[in-house]
């Protein structure tokens, strides 16, 4: 295996509340500098990989029962959540999580956290403003009077603020209207291409997903269906029906034909 | 105009006494905001702060400049005993549950105290002078004034740290979204323990300040339903509100126990407790969820 990898995920097996298996067996890896998707429908598994790989999921529960997570080369067991933000590892958790009775500028603050041991490049917060100009304009603003793109706008600055080496990105398109969904994904690539992090995206807009990223795992079921380069994936049959929901066959075709349900269980078995 | 100076000075008594409901409430919202755990044995912990600067002052026989810190100090070491002992490992439970050890771990305080000091009230050693203080006319016990200037720095010092201090930031943080504040590499343990320490430390200065004007006793912590009165008007995890609230319940109680008689104090408290919950639940100066629609 290359060694040029930020993130190597092992065959983990995931356990809910000692009972509820999540998920069994998954490897992973997200090579350094890299946007890399998980793609996967409700329930697959995907944000618990995420918990997994912060160790958020402590907090809910959740444990690892097999397998191994190295960041930056080390094993990530045992340590602490915020231990890991301060090591480079941030995880920018579904539905923003911003801390809605703080002001947007208090929120940054916040994030300064996880640079302890590291300094506030010079200029402080105007990276993440030169970034999303709305937030410089809201700073004072208390953060749960913002829009919802906004608001990703500030979860995704708070990571800026960590500089780290790996972001975690949890649906950062989640109910947002498709312009903004573009506006975001816009910076993501920015971001991504200017510092240099790498990134793990978890996503239900497959077709964004695929087009911003270089590799794409798909999961299902708490393990990896398939996985391939973005752009093979986009040109994938099967892919392209199930996820992207496109198909190539011009004209109405009756439901017997399509027999989608059936082909998608022969798929996945 | 005699009775407008006694108006005054029964007022200016309030406020003391106020003073010393505001700064124990203070340990209720420090603790609540950080860990969402209303604290009910901060009414004992504050008792057992008496109990140490009796010990340290009385016992061996210290000057109160040391003994004071000693016993600010000793409560803080209790309460971060407390928290990694009793309320880390209860992380995740209901809030209910850790209520309730809070109930039980100040009937233990109370026990312990009992059987170190017996259940006898005691006065503390003199260490605020007893000349009175006049402001204009107006009479005011010294132990009062002290009790209600030290009370004032230590909410005011508090209120200017949440605002601007960067751990100010982090125990809001954690108080908003647990799990938020950790991805952002907040040490949430931590903070957790910090709220405790500091909390416990600021009853047991309350502690030693009643104590100096009224004596120990092991029942002393029933003050703590007064302060806890305080936090449930002016709002769970609000400084400003346990400021106002403390000052305000000083001066009700002081006014109906003058002119109405002592047996109505507790009626009137109790029955602003009932008001207030009934018109703002969330308190008067309590955050309530921010909705958008």
């Amino acid at each position: 295996m290359p060694a040029d990898a930020i993130l190597e995920v092992e065959n983990i097996e995931l356990v809910y509340n000692k009972s509820v298996q999540v998920l069994r067996g998954l490897s992973l890896r997200v090579p350094r500098g890299q946007i890399v998707a998980l793609l996967g429908s409700n329930g697959a598994g995907k944000s618990s990989t995420l918990k997994a790989v912060s160790r958020l999921l402590s907090l809910e529960n959740g444990e690892l029962t097999a397998g191994r997570i190295r960041f930056d080369g080390q094993d990530t067991a045992g340590m602490q959540p915020h231990a890991l933000v301060r090591r480079g590892l941030f995880h920018v958790m579904e539905g923003r999580r911003i801390f809605e009775d703080l002001t947007v500028e208090e929120n940054l603050t916040a994030a300064t956290f996880a640079l302890s041991g590291r300094d506030l490049p010079r200029g402080g917060f105007d990276e993440v403003y030169g970034y999303f100009p709305r937030l410089a304009e809201r700073r004072g603003t208390r953060a749960g009077y913002l829009s919802g793109g906004e608001q990703q706008m500030l979860a995704i600055g708070r990571a800026l603020i960590a500089q780290p080496a790996l972001i975690l990105l949890d649906e950062p398109s989640l109910g947002l209207s498709p312009v903004l969904v573009e506006e975001i994904f816009t910076i993501i690539a920015r971001i991504n291409r200017d510092t240099g992090a790498s990134m793990l995206l978890v996503e239900q807009n497959a077709a964004v997903a695929l087009a911003l990223s270089r590799y794409a795992y798909i999961m299902e079921n708490g393990k990896i269906q398939m996985d391939g380069p973005s752009d093979r994936m986009i040109a994938d049959q099967d892919v392209r029906e199930f996820y992207l929901g496109q198909s190539d066959g011009a004209g109405a075709r009756s439901y017997r034909d399509v027999k989608h349900y059936k082909r998608r269980k022969r798929w996945l078995s | 105009m005699s009775d407008w100076l006694f108006f005054i000075e029964v007022s200016l008594a309030g406020l003391g006494s106020g003073a010393l409901l505001a700064l124990a409430a203070l340990a209720f919202v420090l603790i609540y905001k950080a860990t969402q755990v209303v604290n009910l044995a901060v009414g004992e912990l504050l008792m057992l702060g008496g109990y140490l600067f009796f010990a340290f002052a009385a016992g061996w026989g210290l000057p109160a400049w040391a003994a004071v810190p000693l016993a600010v100090i000793g409560g803080g070491l209790v309460g971060a005993v407390v928290e990694r002992g009793i309320i880390r490992p209860m992380l995740g439970e209901s809030a209910i549950s850790v209520f309730m050890v809070t109930v039980g771990l100040g009937s233990v305080l109370i026990g312990l105290v009992e059987l170190i000091w017996t259940a006898d009230p005691r006065t503390l050693p003199a260490f605020i002078s007893t000349k009175p203080l006049f402001l204009g006319e107006a009479y005011v016990s010294r132990k009062i004034a002290v009790a209600f200037a030290v009370a004032a720095v230590v909410i005011g010092i508090f209120l200017l740290l949440f605002r601007f201090w960067r751990g100010g930031v982090a125990l809001r943080a954690t108080a908003t979204d647990q799990a938020a504040a950790y991805s952002c590499g907040i040490n949430v343990p931590g903070v957790f323990s910090i709220a405790w320490i500091v909390g416990c430390a600021t009853a047991a200065g309350a502690g030693i300040l009643l104590g100096a004007i009224g004596g120990i006793s092991p029942t002393m912590g029933v003050f703590g339903l007064s302060a806890l009165v305080v936090v449930i008007v002016g709002g769970l995890d609000s400084i400003l509100g346990a400021l106002v609230g403390g000052l305000a319940l000083g001066l009700i109680q002081s006014w109906t126990g003058t002119y109405l008689g002592g047996e109505y104090t507790n009626v009137v408290t109790f029955g602003i407790l009932i008001v207030a919950l009934m018109i703002r639940p969330y308190g008067l100066f309590g955050t309530h969820e921010i909705e958008r629609l």
